[in-house]
């Protein structure tokens, strides 16, 4: 007998011999979203609110991204390519490549890619690898900044589950990569992005 | 990990606890106290009623271990329809032989892996480098518990018994450096050396959070985003998960990921919480070609057919091990298994078979005061499954069960007959004549006594109080006129 075999046979054993089975509950999936606290008036204002509580940074379309470039001293990174020409145009004197190279991750000082969507509830960006070819950039650098169309905005993560489609790789970045296993002492960019950063920009505005 | 006696007179958890040093136990108590806090804070600022939800995802988790080969089922076919490759391994021996073939085949001679408490269980990484492969663990508490040889004595933060100077000590021995025990330089030291493992490993090795049944999509949850870089690097993904990991739906997701993150550091999510539906796509830059699920049962259909069935809806989150007053005392390498702290103290014995007996003691490290229960993100009544391991070792007869318990015999005659019991409460009077060192002559009420106090014996006070009360009650004192 197979390995598989052998292990769904005992598993059916196990619960075939149980006098009565529990029913699957059913349940508005509403009832694990949290309830709204910052007194936010937009689900835009509840999105910068939440990005800001988690330790994100929320910026004010090209020219928050300028200033954030400037402020890091950031001269060099990767930008996507459908954002490529409103860069070169809106942050002059600030070299990015298309193509993100995974032989030299650390010459890149940040990435600036496209989610595929936020979630307001969390402060949480959404990134997929259809809108985002290069894991490796959303990852390495210092300085992560995901650009959201508003309209991909959702209220709550039960929103954004339901819409998650069938991308291979859908990630739910939360604030900065960090690490309390020193002490409990909280340090930032322990493996990914110590600065992550979003702004809001509808599509074709960007 | 500590050794028993064949015969032991004291607790090996109290044993460990005893020896353990004033800095370990401040440290993990302040730890454990602080993310209990934030559970608390989280939950109740988030949800009007918190506990419903928790019921709820035990209910859910219960209804899935009830029809678990159903849901097994239906999870390898959407596993295999989202072109991922699905193994099963019985125990420790056939997983980690099955990731070592799959390795062999891609010619895989460099592994990075993320934190997974089964991989620990089958000892992965030791069987990988005796295969002659390099295995990083890249969380950043489980590779200093690597570098140093130690074991994780906590599920969320694996190096909670260890301090700055000792992590500084470890990092200049294997060369990151001079002596530095700034935690954020020992952190970007570690984000540095680490990054290069990422990009020259062959394969990611993962646990996994939870399977959809419904979707075959895996969930994985960090902080520190090293998961995420070991499904960015490098060419093959391995996900090492127990066949327990199962939830139904897609939409269950939302729910236990508001209740794990919560639970485990008061977080609304964690920061990378990644969902995995297959291999990357042809026209993708980055991203695992190939993708392998291990199904692992290790005596998991096992605690399935037990008495003890609910401890396998188990989500990992440590919120028992944070609020436990036992754990707090003796960390978890006092647990002497992978698993610590309440949930080691159930799950460990049982998925040691017949090896049961040699931590038989585990359910004896309990309070009983029900915390465990409490906080637990899907119910686990905890303290009820304590009690049936415990009867199973007094059934079986287990030594290390027995440590440092008074032999009960004499007691349980007494107490199996009123007579003889109303007899004896009288005649117990008599223990307040004999001095207590006289006691110590038996090894176990010594070991009894010696860190308690024995008060002086009033055997019959209660009965003779609930007799007068009852006379009264039945005859009143006639009201005054």
């Amino acid at each position: 007998m197979s390995d598989r075999d052998s292990i769904l046979q005992r598993v059916n054993q196990a619960t075939q011999a149980l006098p009565a089975r529990t029913a699957l509950p059913d349940y508005d999936p509403a009832r694990a979203v949290k309830r709204t606290g910052n007194g936010a008036d937009s689900i835009e204002a509840q999105f910068a609110a939440e990005l800001t509580a988690v330790n994100g940074k929320f910026l004010d379309g090209w020219k928050g991204i300028a200033s954030l470039l400037k402020q890091e001293g950031c001269t060099f990174g990767y930008c996507d390519a459908e954002l490529h020409q409103d860069f070169i145009e809106q942050v002059p004197g600030v070299e990015v490549e298309t193509v993100f190279e995974r032989g030299s991750v650390d010459r890149y000082q940040f990435a600036i890619t496209r989610a595929a969507g936020g979630i307001a509830e969390t402060g949480t960006i959404i990134l997929n690898d259809a809108c985002s070819p290069y894991r490796l950039a959303a990852l390495a650098p210092w300085v992560h900044i995901a650009v959201i169309d508003p309209a991909v905005l959702w209220q709550s993560t039960v929103e954004a589950l339901a819409a998650i489609g069938n991308d291979t790789n859908v990630v739910w970045v939360t604030g900065p990569s960090k690490t309390a296993d020193v002490e409990g002492i909280m340090i930032e960019g322990v493996h990914g992005p110590g600065i992550q950063a979003c702004c809001l920009m509808a599509e074709g505005q960007a | 990990m500590i050794k028993v006696d064949k015969y032991p007179t004291v607790q090996a958890v109290d044993e460990f606890a005893r020896e353990l040093p004033e800095e370990v136990r401040q440290s993990v108590y302040s730890a454990s106290k602080i993310k209990t806090e934030k559970r608390v804070d989280a939950l109740w600022r988030d949800f009007p009623d918190p506990d419903a939800n928790r019921r709820l995802a035990g209910e859910i988790k219960q209804h899935t271990l009830e029809h678990l080969g159903d849901y097994l089922v239906a999870a390898e076919a959407r596993l295999k329809a989202n072109g991922a490759e699905v193994h099963w391994a019985t125990d420790g021996d056939a997983c980690n032989r099955i990731i070592g073939e799959i390795l062999r085949a891609n010619q895989c001679s460099r592994v990075v892996k993320s934190k997974s408490m089964a991989t620990e269980e089958i000892e992965l990484v030791p069987f990988l480098e005796k295969q002659g492969i390099e295995a990083i663990e890249t969380d950043l508490g489980e590779y200093i518990v690597q570098i140093d040889g130690d074991h994780p004595s906590h599920i969320v933060t694996p190096i909670i018994h260890k301090n700055r100077r000792d992590i500084a000590r470890s990092f200049e021995r294997e060369g990151l450096g001079e002596y530095n025990d700034d935690p954020a330089v020992i952190t970007m030291r570690a984000r540095k050396f680490l990054r290069g493992k990422y990009l020259q490993a062959d394969a990611g090795i993962t646990g996994a959070n939870f399977i959809s049944a419904e979707s075959g999509r895996i969930v994985l949850v960090t902080n520190e985003g090293n998961s995420r870089f070991c499904l960015a690097a490098p060419k093959i993904h391995i996900a090492v998960v127990g066949i327990e990991k199962l939830v139904p739906r897609d939409k269950d997701l939302s729910l236990f990921l508001s209740l794990l993150a919560r639970s485990a550091t008061g977080q609304c999510l964690s920061v990378y919480t990644e969902f995995i539906n297959g291999p990357r796509m042809a026209e993708q830059q980055h991203g695992p070609e190939q993708m392998h699920v291990v199904f692992l049962d290790n005596r998991r259909s096992e605690v399935l057919a037990s008495n003890c069935r609910e401890i396998l809806r188990c989500i990992r989150c440590g919120a028992c091990l944070n609020v436990c007053p036992v754990y707090r005392q003796a960390s978890g390498h006092g647990y002497r298994e992978v698993y610590s702290g309440p949930v080691g103290a159930v799950l460990s014995p049982l998925l040691h078979g017949k090896k049961f007996p040699q931590l038989a003691d585990l359910p004896k490290a309990s309070s009983l005061c029900g915390a465990c229960n409490d906080v637990c993100p899907v119910n686990i009544p905890i303290p009820t499954l304590l009690l049936r391991l415990r009867d199973k070792a007094k059934t079986e007869g287990s030594p290390a069960a027995a440590a440092g318990t008074p032999p009960m015999g004499a007691w349980s005659i007494l107490a199996s007959s009123p007579g003889t019991w109303k007899v004896a409460l009288q005649a117990g009077k008599v223990m307040n004549l004999i001095p207590h060192s006289f006691l110590k002559i038996n090894p176990a009420a010594r070991a009894w006594t010696g860190s308690r106090d024995l008060p002086a014996f009033r055997g019959g006070a209660f009965r003779k109080w609930l007799k007068d009360r009852n006379k009264t009650a039945n005859n009143p004192p006639q009201a005054q006129q």
